[in-house]
């Protein structure tokens, strides 16, 4: 199994470095505007918080795979692991938030050994939405593992999986070899006890990740060909497909230099802009906690190592009023949730 | 100037011809646009044909825009190759069906 850029020492993982990458070349040489230069056009700076609706949490960045384009750079080899102190502090914060959505998310938080005494104490709080980020293989991992479906069920937690694609050979290449055989049984295993069935309440979506330099097509049109092909090849059923850009950073970033489609893919991201969809890009009305209780304005913020410009950066002193009166940081790579029908954790936004 | 014929970069200066004829050009543009909406034939439909003929224009422009239009669309490399030698077999037809006429000629000649 491949390893993380941090494991390989690999200058990406130097968050400076990524940040470095994305100022300079054809935005200091003014090809390409900045994306603050770009939101300037049309009064959208400075961004603003709305409405706090999303607690999106980080319970740790190791996982069982190594996808190619993950922004985390999570892995085997990530010990970056939530303790059981900041999970307290995140719950006495769960309790008293105004967010109507709990979204836990990695790595695969399933790896975290808290993980299920975290969502038995979050799931008291009655939030409205619980979203647990799976990567589907965590369920044939390990025996341990076998009975997530089960253990999700009881508490009623809304399944979001990623799925790069319907077919074998795709969802390998981005995700590893085997991925797509275990993801595909994972999906039987959820189905079988009621995810993803109209009607059942349990609700299974798919993150569709375009495998490569391109940006994502229309989610509905994705999502009836993920739909068609799934039911017909594997008797699978799934709610909806959110479909997600791949933001310049971490390894995609480091995959799009290698390649050399660094500048062509940023030209389309840029050529891509809508305006639209930065009035709902979801930093607007998520806040994410990293693993070691962090405050940032996104997961993507949070991977750049970018903490809320705000007297609270920390869970422990966590002031939901204060939090909310912030700028948001901006830059290069937020031109990965503006392009198109835009993109968040939860799909198109515009 | 560039010391090549095609530039994969010029692709993205497509919308300048505008600035020459902005009449002409707009209507091209909103022509184009127009046509590559979802009607009669869905959009992943119309992809696919401009791929196979952006191939048999032979129009390297075309063929970087279809093929990465059609990635975006979730289509697969098989259906890519398909629909490229569905424009093949068109194109070898062309010629090769103009061999009757060859035929009629050559029996109208010979005695």
């Amino acid at each position: 199994m491949k390893k993380s850029l941090k494991a390989r020492n690999n200058d990406i993982a130097n968050t400076s470095r990524q940040m470095e990458i994305l100022s300079e070349g054809i935005f200091a040489n003014g090809e390409l505007p900045t994306f603050a230069n770009k939101i300037k056009e049309t009064n959208q700076f400075p961004l603003r918080p709305k409405k706090l609706e999303i607690l999106q949490i980080n319970l740790g960045y190791m996982c069982n795979q190594v996808c190619s384009h993950c922004h985390v750079d999570a892995g085997p080899d990530r010990k970056e692991i939530m303790t059981l102190e900041t999970m307290n502090e995140c719950l006495e914060v769960i309790k008293k938030t105004e967010a109507h959505t709990l979204d836990l998310t990695g790595g695969a938080p399933e790896m975290n050994p808290n993980f299920r005494w975290f969502v038995e104490e979050a799931s008291k709080a009655g939030i409205k939405d619980f979203i647990v980020r799976s990567n589907l293989t965590i369920i044939r991992a390990n025996k341990k593992y076998h009975d997530l479906p089960l253990f999700f069920k009881k508490h009623n937690v809304h399944v979001v999986s990623s799925m790069p694609h319907w077919t074998r050979g795709k969802t390998d290449k981005q995700r590893g070899d085997g991925v797509f055989d275990k993801s595909i049984k994972a999906l039987q295993e959820l189905n079988a006890v009621g995810y993803g069935l109209e009607g059942s309440g349990l609700k299974l979506d798919l993150v569709y990740n375009p495998s490569g330099a391109f940006l994502p097509g229309d989610q509905m049109a994705l999502e009836n060909d993920f739909k068609k092909a799934l039911k017909s090849d594997f008797n699978i059923d799934f709610h909806s497909l959110f479909a997600i850009t791949n933001l310049p950073i971490s390894r995609f970033l480091d995959y799009l230099i290698a390649s050399e489609n660094y500048e062509e893919y940023m030209y389309n991201l840029v050529e891509a802009y809508n305006p639209a969809a930065v009035e709902n890009v979801m930093c607007t009305n998520t806040l994410s906690v990293s693993w070691d209780g962090w405050l940032y304005d996104c997961d993507f913020n949070q991977m750049l190592n970018l903490k809320v410009a705000s007297k609270v950066k920390h869970i422990s002193d966590y002031n939901e009023d204060l939090l909310q009166d912030r700028n948001i940081i901006i830059n290069q790579h937020c031109y990965g949730c503006t392009a198109g029908s835009g993109s968040s954790c939860q799909g198109v936004v515009a | 100037m560039s010391k090549n014929y095609y530039d994969a970069a010029d692709l993205r200066k497509f919308g300048k011809i505008t600035e020459w004829n902005e009449e002409l050009g707009n209507k091209f543009f909103d022509y184009y646009g127009k046509v590559f909406e979802e009607g009669a034939l869905t959009a992943r439909e119309k992809s696919l044909i401009a791929l196979a003929v952006a191939h048999t224009e032979q129009c390297p422009y075309c063929i970087d825009a279809y093929t990465k239009d059609t990635l975006q669309r979730g289509i697969t490399k098989e259906q890519m190759m398909e629909a490229i030698h569905v424009g093949a077999a068109i194109k070898s037809g062309a010629t090769l069906v103009h061999g009757v006429q060859m035929m009629n000629k050559v029996n109208k000649l010979e005695m």
